[in-house]
């Protein structure tokens, strides 16, 4: 009995091995350009976070853990990295809280309209970043900002809302920014589900409420979370947005390394915290992928 | 008093009418099939009766309450759907306990009912399956299931049993017959296969572009058919131009070499209508040649080349010698096994 299953893969090894040589070759030109332009640069990086540095001697490629321990020990560094998954989570709470809805409504709707929203929802894809993210600015910035300046003259407000330099501010337009993203993800999940499935549930006696949380969220979670991870490891990571509304004053992992590289020329110290980031997410990432995968495995296949 | 009835049921998408005059009475415990060819409103007028379209005029009555007004989900009725539209998230025990969840059946007899709502439908064991993990065959019957556990007053059935193979079909057309039989729920059937709507039904509602063409049981829609439309549906048939002979006395329906009495009543030219099963070869008749003769089993089918056009002629393969390709033959049919159209027939 034993035997017989000891050799199955010895006979299914050779099979294997001819059909593997090809594969390999056939993709070793894009395995070069991943190494070229991915895995050196990130091993380098590495490296270079365990290098030393000084203001006046610049970079000593020697191995020291200066630039990891003053991370681990000065608090400034754990307010800064938790204040930049906070505000991810938070973007990506808010931005599943609206988006599913969305897609939801946007896929119920017929013909003409859907796509005219579709456009309206994925047409701020076209337009950058920083334009996105300078609007709300022009919007809210200071005394000077046009809704600031109309809520004051109408005397809603007494003084000008607070919106640079907060997290408020940065979850806001992040949750703007990543929008797209959340409600491409749903609605993809959104095209899986049979369409007279609600009238199936309908006709066993649901009310609308009950069709929606123990019919259509069900099936379309596994849209959600992805979505999540999506929106979630961009936000964590996003660097225009936080630049612009948080400046200099509330920085993010990512403007943190920015500064450290191009500012301060620390390089080894943003390449510390640019790791750190990169792991974390990692982490984050693959960790809740597995969770969800497992979780929801009936409704993924 | 009918049990369901459909009054003069009409409904319009834009300009287009795709269900009119709709008109229909459904006895209790009865089983209906609605049968005709693709995009002839059979689809809009199930959805209708379970309530998730608005009908553009007439009305529908369940045991003379009028059920327009009344939700889908306040209907009652048991749906199974083209796609079986199951719960893929949940279990076949979850997806057949939903409906009665919704009816708040306390949890004992809800497991109890689930139970033997699945042994019915013979998938006893299955309770734990995700409807991913099951073939076709069985996630129909966990639909079924699902539909018939809430005890509804109508069944209705959007074609189940068109996605599954020939011999699983068969089988579950036996079974389909057997449950409803056993708990006498009135069903509304939605197929265009007329072999299931004819093995099936207690009686056949033909439809074409929306119209009703005929209501009847399977054997008067099949032998007396009401248009030629659905002679032609339902099974081939050949059509032969005839005329009545008056020269002689009394006078005579005459179809090429072929002649009968003719009825009483019949004026100028018709069209005969014979089923190909009940045309024989005989010493006289209608003058034909054969042209194919096809081995089927059961049956031989010969085609033939006549003064009047291709005839089809299926014979029992009952051991008699049956004549060859190139044959010389007489068709002839009984004056009863055929129906007459056209211009001048009384009928
Ligand atoms: N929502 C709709 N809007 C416009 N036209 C429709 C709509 N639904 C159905 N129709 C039209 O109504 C006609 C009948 O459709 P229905 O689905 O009832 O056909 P069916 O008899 O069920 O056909 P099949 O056997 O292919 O399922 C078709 O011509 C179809 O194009
Ligand atoms: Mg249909």
């Amino acid at each position: 009995m034993s035997g017989a299953i000891d050799t199955a893969p010895v006979h299914a090894a050779p099979g294997d091995s001819s059909h593997a040589r090809p594969a390999w070759a056939l993709s070793a030109p894009a395995l070069m350009l991943f190494a070229g332009v991915l895995v050196i640069p990130l091993v380098m990086t590495v490296m270079l976070s365990f290098h030393d540095w000084g203001q006046y001697k610049g970079i000593e490629p020697v191995f020291i853990l200066k630039n990891w321990h003053e991370i681990a020990t000065d608090p400034y560094y754990a307010e800064m990295f938790w204040r930049t998954f906070r505000i991810a989570l938070l973007t990506t709470l808010i931005a599943a809280l609206f988006g599913a809805p969305e897609a939801y409504i946007l896929n119920r709707m017929s013909g003409r309209w859907k796509s005219l929203f579709l456009l309206l929802i994925l047409g701020p894809l076209l337009i950058s970043v920083v334009a996105r993210t300078l609007g709300w600015a022009l919007l809210f910035g200071g005394n000077n900002g046009l809704m600031n300046k109309l809520l004051m003259s109408l005397g809603l407000i007494g003084s000008p809302l607070r919106f640079m330099f907060t997290e408020t501010g940065m979850v806001v337009a992040l949750v703007h920014v990543m929008m797209p993203f959340m409600v491409m993800s749903v609605w993809a999940a959104l095209q899986r589900v049979d369409p007279q499935i609600e009238n199936a549930a309908l006709s066993l006696g649901a009310s609308p409420l009950t069709i929606i949380r123990r019919i259509v969220l069900p099936q379309i979670m596994p849209g959600v979370l992805s979505g999540a991870i999506i929106v979630f490891s961009l936000s964590a990571s996003a660097f225009a947005t936080p630049a612009i509304i948080g400046g200099r004053r509330l920085k993010v992992a990512a403007t943190l390394a920015y500064d450290e590289f191009l500012n301060t020329l620390d390089w080894p110290l943003g390449a510390a915290v640019a790791v750190l980031l990169l792991v974390a997410l990692v982490l984050i990432v693959v960790g809740s992928n597995a969770l969800i995968e497992r979780r929801y495995a009936e409704v993924f296949r | 008093m009918p049990f369901l009835e459909l009054d003069r049921l009409g409904k319009q998408f834009g300009a287009q009418t795709v269900v009119d005059e709709f008109s229909l009475a459904v006895a209790k415990g009865e089983f209906i099939s609605f049968l005709g060819p693709s995009g002839c409103g059979k689809t809009t007028t199930l959805q209708m009766i379970a309530g998730f379209l608005d009908p553009s005029c007439g009305a529908i009555r369940l045991e003379g309450r009028e059920l327009t007004a009344v939700q889908p989900a306040k209907r009652g009725l048991g749906i199974v759907f083209q796609s079986y539209a199951l719960f893929p998230h949940m279990t076949a025990a979850e997806n057949v306990s939903f409906g009665l969840e919704m009816r708040r059946v306390p949890r004992a007899e809800r497991v109890e009912r689930v139970r033997s709502a699945l042994t019915m439908v013979g998938l006893a064991g299955y309770e734990d399956r995700y409807p991913k993990r099951m073939s076709g065959g069985q996630q129909q019957r966990v639909a079924l299931a699902r539909a018939l556990v809430i005890r509804p007053s109508v069944l209705l059935l959007d074609e189940p049993l068109s996605n599954l193979d020939a011999k699983l079909r068969e089988e579950m057309q036996i079974e389909l017959r057997q449950i409803q039989r056993n708990l006498g729920t009135t069903t509304v059937l939605v197929t265009h296969d007329q072999n299931e709507a004819m093995s099936l039904s207690d009686r056949i509602v033909v439809m074409s572009q929306g119209r009703i063409e005929q209501i009847g049981t399977p054997q008067e829609t099949y032998e007396r058919p009401a248009s030629a439309f659905v002679a032609r549906f339902l099974g081939r048939t050949n059509d032969f131009a005839a005329a009545i002979d008056r020269t002689v006395a009394p006078p005579r329906l005459v179809a090429g070499s072929w002649s009968a009495p003719a009825p009483a009543g019949i004026a100028g030219p018709v069209t005969i209508t014979v089923r190909p099963e009940r045309i024989g070869f005989a010493d006289a008749g209608l003058a034909a040649r054969i042209v194919t003769r096809i081995f089927q089993g059961d049956h031989w089918l010969f085609q033939c080349v006549s003064e009047c056009g291709t005839v089809i002629v299926i014979r029992q393969n009952d051991g008699q010698p049956q004549p060859v390709e190139g044959d010389a033959v007489h068709l002839a049919w009984r004056v009863e096994d055929m129906s007459l159209r056209g211009a001048g027939a009384a009928a």
